[in-house]
């Protein structure tokens, strides 16, 4: 039989305010442990949270990004169970009322466009850290992470693969990163991402049961955990077996998915009315206000970019992943004036070189005036492409301009008929077996003779003038 | 019976108590004669009144994302019952 995989996915994006969600307290990452903490976020009795408005202000940008409609109305509730990084016995979050609902992004998948949807999107506050010991039973807490603020955003279950749900985080992570509201560190956690995930027969209406993943740091880890879990969902129904409903962990050494056993009955968590919080109201006037403040989001400057430099989807795709790379793209078709020259040496030379590094491109050496100045000069004709690939790695090496470098080596073309000529001459005198070969009809070795000429003069010649040349000596 | 028994002992799980049986007994008892008396509320008709979610009638109470001071790390740990390099000790839970 034939199955079809359902997943949707909450992901949790830490919000890049000064201050904790309900405290005064830093947010900052790395602190000594337990030094950004106060009776508010600890949780002690008799202390009143009050909300941080930049946290709406921010999980607004995102509603609004993501085509949702934001409540006139919404409620923070107190999600109740006991885990030690939780001082409180609750966290605070939104249920019944969230900050905004019903919106979806769209991803590339294949070549073609599909639209996720997106269910809700709430503010809450984030658990401390634990830090298990690897000796004795116990754990330590630093409790800095309390009250950091979170949006979470979860996702309609329409993703219906693993690469629609790595595409899908993608989007979210680049929109945040755009909207300057979240850093999108999943390593460090800032951009975090549960599944949950069933199976059924392709063709069935029905939901099949549902388990819930966790554990997955990278969209790496994303990938491949939700592709063990389909094969996995899929054997136990195979062979005749139910899917039990439960919490499983990704276990990325050993490339398995495991239970959580125990973890059930968590999931009873008594929502209710936080009574230390009084409701948010939004009207059309903050609304608009926020609106405002929206930047050009990836897939506006996409369409942009494939319309204003005439670059192929994909191209436009790669290079608005980031604010970042785009902006540095531009910089580079400002100085040069060629979006495709720009995009062709961004997207291959400088993206493959830092990616070689581990490097971002806000690490870049280069600088993008610098890349559009060695564009320039392989369109005017100073020197070729391939020898611009060898001052690139200079560039990109010692910091220096390619125009310093193409002086400093003697780089620059020879475009000299006569010089080329004369070379050209001794090649074919050097090699008369494939001179007669050529005269015989197999004219593939044109190629042979303009590699001849690109060795003795060290790449320089202009390699449009050197097939000219040999086509006219050799012509018999 | 508005709770069951074995209400009140999934109740008592999720907050970590444990009772003995009479004291499941005489809880059972309370929280039924507590829950019946709150039925008394469903005789009013509350078809066209909105729900109460704050007993204030006040709408977004809002700071400024400003930093301020936070506790000193030994008075954040002076009720701890065991700590370690500046953080809390508790008991393993996982694995
Ligand atoms: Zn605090």
């Amino acid at each position: 039989m034939k199955y079809e995989a359902v997943i949707g996915l909450e992901v949790h994006a830490q919000l890049l305010t000064d201050s904790k969600i309900f405290c005064s307290c830093s947010t900052q990452f790395g602190a000594p442990p337990n030094s950004h903490v106060c009776p508010v976020c600890l949780g002690m009795p008799g202390v009143l949270p009050v909300l941080n408005k930049q946290v709406v202000n921010f999980a607004m940008k995102m509603a609004l990004a993501t085509h949702c409609r934001i409540n006139p109305f919404s409620v923070f509730a107190r999600k109740n169970y006991f885990y030690p990084d939780l001082p409180k016995g609750y966290q605070i979050s939104q249920y019944e009322h969230p900050l905004a609902e019903d919106g979806w992004v769209e991803i590339e998948i294949n070549g073609g466009k599909k639209r996720i949807g997106i269910i809700r999107i709430h503010m809450e506050e984030d658990a401390g850290k634990l830090i298990h010991d690897p000796y004795k039973p116990v754990s330590y807490v630093d409790f800095n992470r309390t009250g950091v603020p979170l949006i979470e955003i979860v996702s309609k279950p329409d993703i219906r693969s693993p690469e629609e749900a790595v595409a899908y985080l993608k989007k979210l992570r680049s929109i945040l990163r755009y909207l300057e509201i979240c850093d999108g560190n999943m390593e460090e956690g800032s951009f975090r991402c549960d599944a949950n995930v069933s199976v059924r027969p392709l063709g069935s209406e029905k939901f099949g049961t549902r388990t819930e993943l966790k554990n997955m740091n990278s969209f790496k880890h994303v990938q491949r955990a939700l592709a063990y879990e389909i094969e996995r969902q899929i054997s136990v129904l195979e062979e005749g077996d139910v899917v039990v409903q439960e919490t499983r962990l990704w276990d990325e050494a050993k490339g398995v998915t495991r239970s959580m056993r125990g973890k059930e009955e968590a999931h009873d968590y008594r929502y209710f009315p936080d009574p230390d919080l009084v409701p948010v109201e939004i009207d059309s006037e903050w609304i608009e206000e926020i609106r405002q403040t929206l930047p050009e989001l990836p897939d506006e400057k996409k369409e942009r970019f494939i319309k204003e430099y005439q670059l192929p989807p994909y191209d436009a795709e790669v290079l608005t992943s980031s604010k970042e790379l785009a902006h540095y793209f531009e910089a580079v078709v400002s100085a040069c004036h060629n979006p495709k020259m720009a995009s062709n040496w961004v997207m291959s030379e400088l993206l493959g070189r830092l990616n070689q590094d581990k490097r971002d491109i806000t690490e870049c050496p280069i600088a993008p005036e610098a890349l559009g100045e060695l564009i320039q000069l392989i369109t005017k004709g100073t020197i070729s492409g391939k020898i611009g690939k060898t001052v690139f790695e200079e560039m990109y090496e010692t910091g220096a301009s390619a125009t310093e470098i193409v002086k400093k080596k003697g780089l620059v073309q020879i475009t000299d008929e006569g010089v080329l000529r004369e070379i050209a001459q001794k090649i074919i005198e050097t090699h008369p077996k494939e001179a007669e070969q050529y005269k015989a009809g197999k004219e593939k070795l044109l190629g042979f003779f303009v590699g001849q000429m690109m060795k003795e003069t060290k790449g320089k010649a202009n390699p449009q003038l050197a097939n000219k040349i040999f086509k006219e000596l050799l012509k018999g | 019976m508005k709770i069951s028994r074995q209400e009140v002992a999934h109740v008592a799980r999720l907050a970590r108590l444990s009772f003995s049986e009479d004291e499941m007994e005489l809880f059972t008892n309370q929280l039924n004669q507590i829950l019946l008396y709150m039925e008394k509320l469903n005789e009013i008709d509350t078809q066209n009144i909105k729900p109460t979610y704050h007993a204030l009638e006040l709408t977004n109470v809002l700071r400024e994302d400003k930093v301020g001071p936070s506790l000193p790390p030994e008075r954040v740990l002076s009720n701890a019952p065991a700590e370690n390099k500046d953080m809390f000790v508790v008991p393993r839970i996982i694995r």
